[in-house]
């Protein structure tokens, strides 16, 4: 039994630290329509600026939860700048562009910034210090570490202030009308451009968030770190419903949990034959299964049939 | 290779011919290379003071193994440095070396693609590829083109079992690693119950297979086998899982940058059983990724720690007041380059034809180990040093194997049962004729190319 | 006036295509003396590789280019052609069967899996099928990694290795081909293959682009509904797009594995789908020449920098400032952004897509559903 409530433990956190990611993708979709492929990576230049940081911090003496928190602002400002740089040089001069345009330049932006990232800092991976207490919680003989707690409550928080942000206050209001229809937001006196900046900034700051956490859980950085994690967290986007912003924390969630779950009872079940050498095949099958029955993702709204 | 290629080898023969005809640096003629035609060459001037020698390294430098392919090229250069400080004389010429260094991204095609660069190129030799993947198929270019390849850290058995007489590696393959380590699990570590986990990557599926395998035929139980991939870095599902099955030992077969955060995630989901990783694992950064939890872990490298072999311990702090810290498979570049221009120095000629026949019959002390190979290119003796984690450092713990009769039987029972594995039909004096037909192919080429005499000579020594 | 334009112009007059036919033979056929003997026998090896890469991107046009279909996994067929010419060709099995058998055997199976993928994504649009298809591929992989248990199919992670050279008739590809006194080198010979079979593939994918069923895509990648309502039966037509799309795939992946000797799942991996994506769009989705265009430039240009970033820096700078290698990628990430920003239809659309580009197109491309 321990056992099993320890699986359910882990997938709650990979899940979290997938839904962290993937509320970055859900974000811009949401008002764009567009998979901002680099967003990975700027997950990858949030932990790489995060850890630079800390490491600069580490013997200054300050209290821990001062740098913890100098990393993360640090973070956010690069991973801000840099988003805002993506979207202004990729994304809106092709903003009347075919579809596929932004998805060349997305996939340019993403070999560009982890080769960046590797001139900037190495090809080395990177450990991060052990600055941040290790303690672990038992929760009926199994255990999860405080950092673990702290990113499904950063997920959930994260969630939710979104949800505030979109559905309670004016810019909430003006990136709905944007997603809605820009044209008309723009007669309604919207700067769209402005909106999908801030949109933009916004998204990028969580993926700060989510690097430090994926880089502090793992104790690891590396350039070449963003793309795996944006391809999960990519997933657990549209499982959840591409551009739903609860969505994205449950696609990512069970996305988290039909990996551990799987990885953990599905080779025993089977017999051997399927074991966790297919965990990331788990996960597409269930995606496949869902969008099946589905089209549109477990929450997402209808797609218009000339999407 | 079961399709009988001896009757086409005079056809590879003329194409090595035609290759080499161009491809030699050192000889001192009229300076266009004739055309890929071995034609009748003027007798050789008066040598010039300087010859350039090109050696081709190939790693990934871009990519996610980056680090390693940067590493190995480090290797390699300072080889290069250090050859051309000392100044080397070779055929009454001075050698001046130089490394073309290539990348392959660590992607087949790109290895293909770069291994055909480095043939036209007109390189002497090529040390690489990292990968196995990228390894194998450049191999036969290189062969094609009679271009000797010695790999510092291509550890699948298939590399040599090709049949090329231009393929070496100066690293213990996949079965002699895996054997020793299956062997320590159960006996030094007393490990009555081993779980297994490997990246499906060619290097780490390819040990752990070899580690189960021994683990059971010394009476270990495997109690389970699982699996990540070389990009992952959660492992708290199949850890989870196997500590439910309680083992006494796990190994991973695969890189430092999993084996660290594994060990980490073993430590806060409270499995106790020792670590064990082979040379993937056995780096520095292993230790700083794992933090604290790598404490009293185990790994094995092959050959003899650098500090109790000569030379060795100079070299590593040169190497690390030069390029930083070792990653993994510098010194084993190292000693490939090195391994090459003996070879190069027995044959007193840096012409690929003429120095090829030498490499086979190294036997030069390395910083990693004392090399030899055996006929298929292989490391002789194959020893394997064991290390364990003390103090957040890896401390040497004893060597296994190496003392060359028992280790040639084991070579000679490797053999066996990889000719069994591979399912290969072609009988070993089948091998044997090719061998001997692509070593003739070789001289041939060499008699044909200039150098009458001195390939008389091979042949005679022969 | 546009290259294509051009090419319509000089389309109607017959002489003049003659002429052009005539010219273009000849210069493909001496192609590879030339590069081989002027830039090196490398050089053929990238020609080489990029006549496959031209395969698969006029495959992967069918899907993406012309019924407008985002395929994410396409490199999956390319794995299904170079798994099959592996297993049936090399001593893994002991098979050793003639190439054409495998190639079209190759070619069936992969639009098999074309029509396996097509299927039970018909609903989908859009990111999702994207979504799905990216899924497809990497399931393709990841069996192909760990079909090696419990009965050894793939050969695993180790992948296959010691594959039969491509015969033809009593001649192997792998050696120098003499005849009547002329001597043809391996990959002299190989380049002739590839290029007969792409000029199969081009012209198969013209006839199929002014068919009834080229239309019919096209119909489909430009309103659904409205195809649906004209009679058009979408669900066969999008699964014969998957199926030819695939097949053609499944043909350059059995080249791939002749012409390589040596296959593993690494070669086929999500990075490659993604390429060859790139090729399909950058050259001009749903143009063919832009799409052979778009598989030369890409297979090239990274060869171009990892020729050019070190030398051309010492020649600027007196010495490398930047390592090459990471300049090589960085170099080519920026190659995309900006082909793309300057034509964001391609380097060479198609008429009607431009047409389409210059025209209306405000309000389709930023809705979505939030």
């Amino acid at each position: 039994m321990d056992i099993f409530i320890q699986q359910i433990i882990n997938g709650l956190v990979l899940g979290s630290i997938y839904a962290l990611v993937a509320l970055g993708y859900t974000m811009v979709y949401g008002i764009m329509g567009l998979i901002n492929f680099a967003h990975g990576e700027v997950v990858m230049i949030g932990a790489m600026v995060a850890l630079t940081v800390i490491k600069l911090l580490a013997n200054s003496g300050l209290p821990v939860f001062v740098i913890i928190l100098l990393a993360l602002a640090a973070a956010a400002v690069v991973c801000m700048a840099v988003g805002f740089s993506i979207e202004r040089i990729a994304y809106r001069p092709l903003r009347n562009a075919p579809k596929l345009a932004p998805l060349i330049t997305a996939i340019g932006v993403s070999i560009v910034l982890q080769n960046l990232a590797m001139l900037i800092w190495g090809r080395n991976y990177h450990a991060f210090p052990p600055i941040l207490p290790t303690s672990a919680h038992d929760v009926f003989g199994a255990t999860i570490t405080t950092l673990q707690v702290a990113i499904v409550l950063i997920a959930a928080l994260m969630m939710a202030g979104l949800i505030v942000l979109i559905h309670r206050t004016r810019l909430g209001r003006a990136m709905r009308a944007t997603s809605e229809n820009p044209s008309i937001a723009q007669l309604m006196g919207v700067n769209i451009n402005q909106i999908i900046s801030i949109t933009f900034i916004i998204g990028s700051a969580l993926a700060a968030v989510a690097g430090l956490m994926v880089s502090a859980n793992y104790s690891i950085a590396h350039y070449y770190m963003g793309f795996m994690l944006g391809l999960k967290a990519f997933t657990a986007a549209v499982l959840g419903g591409i551009g739903n912003i609860a969505g994205a924390v449950l696609g990512g969630i069970l996305l988290g949990l039909i990996e551990s779950l799987g990885a953990g009872y599905i080779g025993d079940l089977t017999g051997g034959f399927l074991g966790s050498h297919y965990q990331d095949i788990f996960a597409f099958f269930v995606l496949i299964c869902v969008l099946i029955f589905r089209p549109s993702g477990l929450v997402g709204e209808k797609v218009s049939e000339r999407a | 290779m079961s399709y009988s290629r001896i009757p086409s080898m005079t056809l590879a023969i003329a194409a090595a011919v035609a290759m080499i005809g161009c491809g030699q640096k050192e000889e001192p003629k009229p300076a266009p290379a004739p055309a890929p035609v071995a034609a009748p060459v003027p007798p050789p001037p008066p040598p010039k003071p300087e010859v350039t020698v090109q050696l081709g390294h190939v790693a990934p430098l871009t990519g996610p193994q980056a680090h390693l392919g940067k590493d190995n090229e480090n290797g390699a250069r300072m080889a290069i440095d250090e050859l051309n400080a000392k100044g080397l004389e070779i055929g009454g010429a001075k050698i001046k070396f130089v490394l073309v260094a290539e990348d392959d991204q660590a992607d087949p095609k790109q290895g293909t693609i770069v291994a055909q660069k480095l043939v036209d190129a007109k390189v002497s030799g090529v040390i690489g590829h990292l990968n196995s993947g990228t390894t194998i198929p450049a191999s036969k270019i290189y062969f094609d083109a009679g271009i000797p390849q010695i790999s510092g850290s291509a550890t699948n058995p298939t590399y040599t079992k090709q049949g090329f007489a231009t393929a070496f590696r100066v690293m213990a393959n996949d079965v002699q690693q895996g054997k020793v380590l299956g062997g320590y699990a159960t006996k030094q570590l007393a490990g009555k119950t081993v779980a297994i986990i490997d990246d499906r990557s060619a290097y780490g599926q390819g040990l752990a297979d070899e580690f189960e395998k021994a683990v059971v035929a010394s009476g270990g139980k495997v109690v389970t086998r699982e699996f990540t991939t070389d990009k992952a870095t959660d492992f708290a599902a199949i850890l989870t899982k196997i500590k439910s099955k309680k083992p006494d030992v796990v190994f991973y077969g695969g890189m430092d940058a999993q084996g660290g955060p594994m060990t980490k995630q073993m430590k806060s989901l409270g499995l106790k059983a020792k670590f064990l990783t082979g040379d993937g694992g056995c780096t520095p950064e292993y230790i700083k990724l794992a933090g604290a939890a790598s404490e009293g872990q185990y790994c094995s490298l092959p050959g003899v720690p650098l500090d109790q072999m000569p030379g060795g311990k100079a070299f590593g702090d040169a190497f690390n007041a030069k390029y930083g810290q070792i990653q993994l498979y510098a010194p084993y570049v190292y000693d490939a380059v090195m391994v090459m221009v003996d070879s190069m120095k027995r044959a007193n000629s840096v012409e690929s034809a003429k120095f090829l026949p030498e490499i086979g019959k190294s036997d030069y002390q390395g910083v990693t180990t004392k090399i030899q190979f055996d006929d298929k290119g292989d490391l002789k003796g194959g020893a394997i040093s064991l290390y364990q984690v003390k103090d957040g450092k890896w401390e040497y713990r004893e060597t296994i194997g190496g003392s060359v009769v028992a280790e040639v039987k084991e070579a000679v029972k490797e053999a066996a049962t990889a000719v069994k594995d591979a399912a290969v039909a072609t009988g070993d004096a089948a091998k044997d004729a090719m061998k001997d037909a692509a070593k003739e192919g070789a001289k041939v080429a060499a008699d044909v190319s200039k150098d009458a005499a001195a390939a008389k000579a091979a042949v005679e020594k022969k | 006036m546009t290259p294509s334009s051009t090419l319509e112009t000089l389309r109607t007059d017959k002489r003049i295509v003659i002429a052009a036919t005539v010219i273009i033979g000849i210069a493909l056929a001496v192609l590879p003396f030339i590069i081989g003997s002027g830039l090196g026998n490398s050089w053929l090896r990238i020609l080489n590789f990029a006549l496959l890469y031209i395969m698969l991107a006029l495959g992967l046009n069918i899907v993406v280019g012309f019924a407008g279909l985002l395929d994410l996994g396409y490199i999956a067929f390319y794995a299904v052609g170079a798994y099959l010419y592996a297993l049936l060709a090399s001593p893994h099995f002991g098979l050793h069967l003639p190439v054409w058998v495998i190639i079209p055997a190759g070619a069936a199976l992969a639009g098999i899996f074309g029509a396996l993928l097509g299927a039970p994504t018909l609903r989908l649009r859009g990111d999702y099928l994207a979504i799905v298809t990216l899924g497809f591929g990497e399931i393709v992989r990841i069996f192909l990694n760990n079909l090696n248990a419990p009965v050894n199919i793939t050969n695993g992670p180790q992948g296959i290795s010691g594959i039969d050279p491509i015969h033809l008739g009593g001649f192997t590809l792998a050696k120098p081909i003499s005849l009547l006194g002329f001597t043809l080198p391996s990959l002299h010979a190989y380049y002739y293959l590839f290029l007969a079979l792409a000029l199969f593939i081009v012209f198969v994918t013209i006839r199929l682009e002014n068919s009834r069923i080229g239309r019919a895509w096209v119909a489909i990648r430009e309103d659904e509904i409205a195809a649906k309502s004209c009679g058009i039966n979408t669900r066969n037509i999008k699964l014969l797009a998957f199926t030819m799309g695939a097949s053609f795939g499944g043909v350059a992946g059995g080249l791939f594995a002749g012409f390589q000797g040596f296959v593993s799942p690494e070669s086929f991996n999500l990075m490659e789908s993604v390429m060859v994506l790139c090729m399909v769009v950058l050259g001009g989705m749903g143009n063919i020449p832009g799409v052979i265009l778009g598989g030369i430039l890409l297979t090239i240009l990274p060869e171009i920098f990892r020729h050019g970033s070190g030398p051309v820096q010492l020649a600027i700078f007196g010495k490398i400032l930047l390592d090459p290698e990471a300049l090589r990628m960085l170099l080519f990430g920026l190659a995309l952004i900006v082909v793309m920003l300057y034509r964001p239809a391609g380097l060479w659309p198609s008429t009607t897509r431009r047409r389409e580009f210059r025209g209306d197109s405000t309000n389709d491309e930023l809705k979505a559903g939030e």
